[in-house]
């Protein structure tokens, strides 16, 4: 004898919904945030011995000052031919003696490769706009980033931004690190 | 007879569509948007238009990610053109930062937070003075990932 359940009547199911549907379009969001991914340096520990200067050959230095001008390795640069002279730098494919030394290393899944020891060296003035800033950490990563693509390409024959296999990721990175260092922060003129 | 002229012959009264499956769609878009976007949760004070590049990438885990705001702020007529920070709800200064990285950490489980990063979201007409500054706050604490936050483009410097 079971009883017959009335009907509920579904008609406002749409209006509450929508008031729902309402409510978050209004409330969220939709972006993602994206972002040059950066490692600061771990801060500075007065008792421990100061690391031994790195080798003037292997050092890239660039300075940008408080007018956003370009001063690449002692000399004027410009943004345009920022990338060329970085992989330049880092591949030295001429052997230079004033840049930086590659020694052939090891690495999981890659065997024997030519890893380059150059670090590039950011330095900026306290009036450096935030926008030049970025576009020169910006020209800096996709040269390393260009020179990723181009390893991964020959020794795996996959570009590096299309891996997918995070051990193969990991023995690139290794292979060609991302060795920006953000320098000590000082005045430079003015 | 020219009122007629549309009329069906057969006289038919307007048909009823079925609307039984509205609240189905209407659902459907509700759990699209709610899986899609994430909640609103700082007004800003400051000016906020990021600097373009090219070699970015996503922030997975949005759980894990805290954001310090730099830039001039709105009201100009009260708070002056200098470029301020803001962390969460209000302005900050440069002490307060290593206070902000305390709770943000306490907020997250032990396990997570070494991964945490902390994104800065800097409007492109700040100098770097301030920047710098905070860079060395966050060094202080240990907050060493860091995020320079922008968008998507060819950046428009010379």
């Amino acid at each position: 004898m079971a009883r017959q359940t009335p009907e509920i009547n579904a008609g406002s199911m749409a209006d509450i919904a929508f008031l729902l549907l309402i409510f978050f379009l209004v409330t969220t969001t939709m972006d993602v945030d994206t972002g040059l991914r950066r490692l600061l340096p771990p801060p500075i520990d007065p008792s421990q011995p100061e690391p031994p200067p790195v080798r003037e050959r292997n050092v890239f230095v660039v300075l940008v000052d408080q007018n956003d001008r370009l001063l690449v390795e002692g000399e004027i640069g410009n943004i345009q031919t920022l990338r060329e002279r970085t992989k330049e730098f880092l591949l030295n494919p001429n052997n230079d003696p004033t840049m930086p030394v590659r020694e052939m290393k090891t690495i999981e899944n890659l065997g024997e490769v030519e890893v380059s020891r150059g670090i590039i060296s950011l330095q900026n003035d306290r009036g450096t706009s935030y926008e030049m800033y970025i576009a020169v950490q910006n020209e800096l990563a996709a040269a390393i980033n260009e020179i990723r693509n181009d390893v991964s390409e020959e020794e795996l024959g996959v570009r590096f931004d299309e891996l997918n296999d995070e051990d193969l990721i990991r023995a690139i990175r290794e292979a060609v690190p991302m060795a920006i260092s953000e320098a000590e922060p000082k005045d430079i003129g003015g | 007879m020219i009122k007629g002229r549309f009329k069906k012959e057969s006289g038919e009264r307007s048909q009823k569509i079925n609307t039984s499956s509205l609240p189905d769609i209407i659902f459907m878009l509700l759990f699209f948007f709610m899986v899609t976007t994430t909640m609103r949760e700082t007004t800003l004070f400051v000016k906020n238009t990021l600097p373009k590049a090219t070699e970015i990438q996503k922030l997975e885990r949005k759980s894990l990610v805290s954001f310090i705001y730099i830039g001039p702020p709105l009201q100009t007529e009260i708070f002056g053109t200098e470029p301020r920070i803001q962390l969460n709800d209000a302005f900050g200064n440069l002490k307060e930062i290593a206070a902000f990285v305390e709770a943000e950490r306490l907020a997250r489980p032990e396990a997570e937070r070494p991964l945490m990063v902390t994104s800065l979201k800097i409007d492109k007409e700040t100098k770097m003075g301030i920047v710098t500054d905070v860079k060395q706050e966050l060094r202080k604490v240990n907050a060493l990932n860091i995020n320079y936050s922008t968008v998507r483009g060819e950046p428009e410097v010379r």
